[in-house]
């Protein structure tokens, strides 16, 4: 019930303060089972990807998030696990050399959709529009050849809330959802990752200053 | 509102029921399948149905309501244009100053009618202060482009919009009760120019005027639609206090204003590589889309009536 009335209040806020709009440029919205990847560049990046799907795939689509982050006890950890159901992981490689993807892999056999953030971690830098890919979705990707990657490209939120800062913009946000990709059999890692790359960048708007 | 106000509102009322029913025979006769100009003409016709009657309601709630519409609309186009304009992050301070103290300190201004303020404030101290809170972030590049998005984005979302309600603050002898009126003519004249410009540019429309900024504008939808919106602002001069000549020399300044305010706003839309400045109004695009004419027409409107009248 409580889950139920915060995701709703997140959502309503988040569609309040961004305007927030999706296009479904190279898919539609469907059950199936995909990998939805996207820039990276505010905490909120998630939440708006979460509330532009439709109610009905909301609950089976799962952030991945870093567990140095999100997997504090409180507000932040209630709202990781028990609103958007996110999958955590750990971004330092601790000294048991464990694989730090096995709680995707988990997911994924569940048959779980995620949203995956491939730079790794926020691009604070306005010079650079893409951090190079963590090469996990190359391996998710082989692993799970079924499963949909779909490239989403966030626009602006980075300018609703700059890092640090309290007190968002209202400016508009747009997500642009491209074709759906899968890494080939005999794909090398960095062709494949470089696919992915500019796959995502080719739905960037124009750039300007 | 009173008996002329009601007879304004029939009058574009009947208005948009003969365009409703153009648009429906049109749509049956000529292009019973999909049609890209007549579906974006009944869209925009629709649109106006509900941008009159969001419009009606304000004004039958009286000035309070109009100001906090006027309110909304400046928010909803500083919005659009900040979107478009990429700032860096050092501009953070500028833009929440702009978003939350001047847009609501020039409407509280507006509403409690202080004019030696509001008519300064945006132009001179937030003009000044824009800039000194951009320096604060310590990153000068881009300096003086960044600082006038913002600058530019405050003078034509707010300022110059906020010229709309206040319109309602002008004591015109004579006049007195019927101020919603002047806003009322301003945005019917303002409008009809657009409407009128885009119809007799679609029929007659040969010679384009400024092809590298706007495709859309011709030479013929120009001459048209100022002339027959001079000629409808002229005949409204019963709902203002002017006399039919003096209703045809404002009808003729804020169409021509309407005018280039349009070409301007498109060099800017051309510059960031879109056609629209947004997609909150079906079939219109934008809010600024709809009031980029406004924007130029409305403070020399106020400004002329004020001089002139008070």
């Amino acid at each position: 019930m409580l889950e139920k009335l915060l995701a709703y209040a997140i959502i309503a806020s988040a569609r309040t303060v961004t305007g927030l709009r999706s296009l479904w440029l190279g898919t539609t919205p469907k059950a199936v089972q995909r990998i939805y990847y996207a820039n990276h560049s505010s905490h909120g990046d998630f939440v708006l990807l979460w509330a532009s799907l439709p109610p009905e795939l909301r609950p089976r689509t799962r952030p991945v998030a870093g567990a140095d982050y999100w997997g504090k006890p409180g507000l932040r950890g209630f709202v990781i696990n028990r609103v958007f159901n996110g999958v955590l992981i750990e971004r330092q490689r601790s000294e048991a050399d464990g694989n730090p993807l096995a709680p995707i892999e988990r997911a994924l056999a569940a048959g779980d959709s995620l949203i995956l953030f491939p730079e790794g971690t926020r691009n604070l830098d306005d010079e650079v529009r893409l951090l190079p890919f963590k090469s996990g979705i190359y391996h998710l990707s082989r692993a799970h050849p079924q499963v949909e990657l779909v490239p989403v490209w966030i626009a602006n939120l980075n300018r609703v809330m700059p890092k640090g800062r309290a007190l968002p913009l209202p400016l508009l946000c747009t997500l642009s959802f491209g074709t759906p990709l899968a890494a080939q059999a005999d794909e090398a890692k960095e062709a494949f990752l470089e696919r992915a790359r500019e796959s995502l960048l080719a739905l960037a708007p124009a750039e300007g200053h | 509102m009173d008996g002329q106000t009601w007879l304004l509102f029939a009058g574009i009322g009947a208005i948009l029921l003969g365009a409703s029913i153009i648009g429906a025979v049109l749509r049956w006769r000529v292009a019973p399948g999909p049609h890209a100009v007549i579906d974006n003409l009944n869209a925009r016709i629709k649109a106006w149905w509900a941008m009159v009657a969001v419009i009606g309601c304000a004004f039958a709630l009286g000035n309070w309501a109009v100001i906090l519409l006027f309110y909304g609309v400046s928010f909803y186009a500083l919005r659009e244009f900040m979107t478009l304009m990429p700032t860096r992050r050092s501009d953070y301070p500028a833009l929440v100053a702009a978003f939350y103290f001047v847009l609501p300190m020039q409407y509280l201004l507006v509403a409690i009618d202080w004019y030696g303020m509001f008519s300064i404030f945006i132009p001179v101290y937030v003009f000044l202060l824009l800039p000194i809170l951009a320096s604060l972030g310590g990153d000068a590049k881009h300096f003086l482009e960044r600082a006038s998005k913002v600058q530019w984005g405050l003078m034509l979302a707010v300022y110059c919009i906020s010229f709309v309600p206040a319109l309602l603050t002008l004591d015109i002898p004579g006049f007195e009760g019927r101020n919603l009126l002047l806003i009322a003519y301003l945005v019917i004249v303002v409008q009809l120019s657009d409407v009128l410009q885009y119809v007799c540019g679609k029929l007659f429309g040969r010679r384009r005027i400024a092809p590298n900024l706007s495709p859309s504008k011709t030479v013929e939808g120009f001459v048209g639609g100022v002339a027959l919106a001079t000629g409808i602002g002229t005949a409204l001069y019963w709902i203002t206090p002017f006399a039919p000549w003096q209703a045809l020399l404002m009808a003729l300044l804020l169409n021509v204003l309407g005018f280039f305010g349009g070409l301007v706003m498109s060099a800017i839309k051309r510059d960031r590589g879109v056609k629209d400045w947004g997609h909150m109004i079906e079939g219109h695009g934008g809010m600024l889309d709809r009031l980029d004419s406004v924007c130029f027409a409305a403070p020399i409107f106020f400004h002329a009536v004020r001089y002139w009248w008070t």
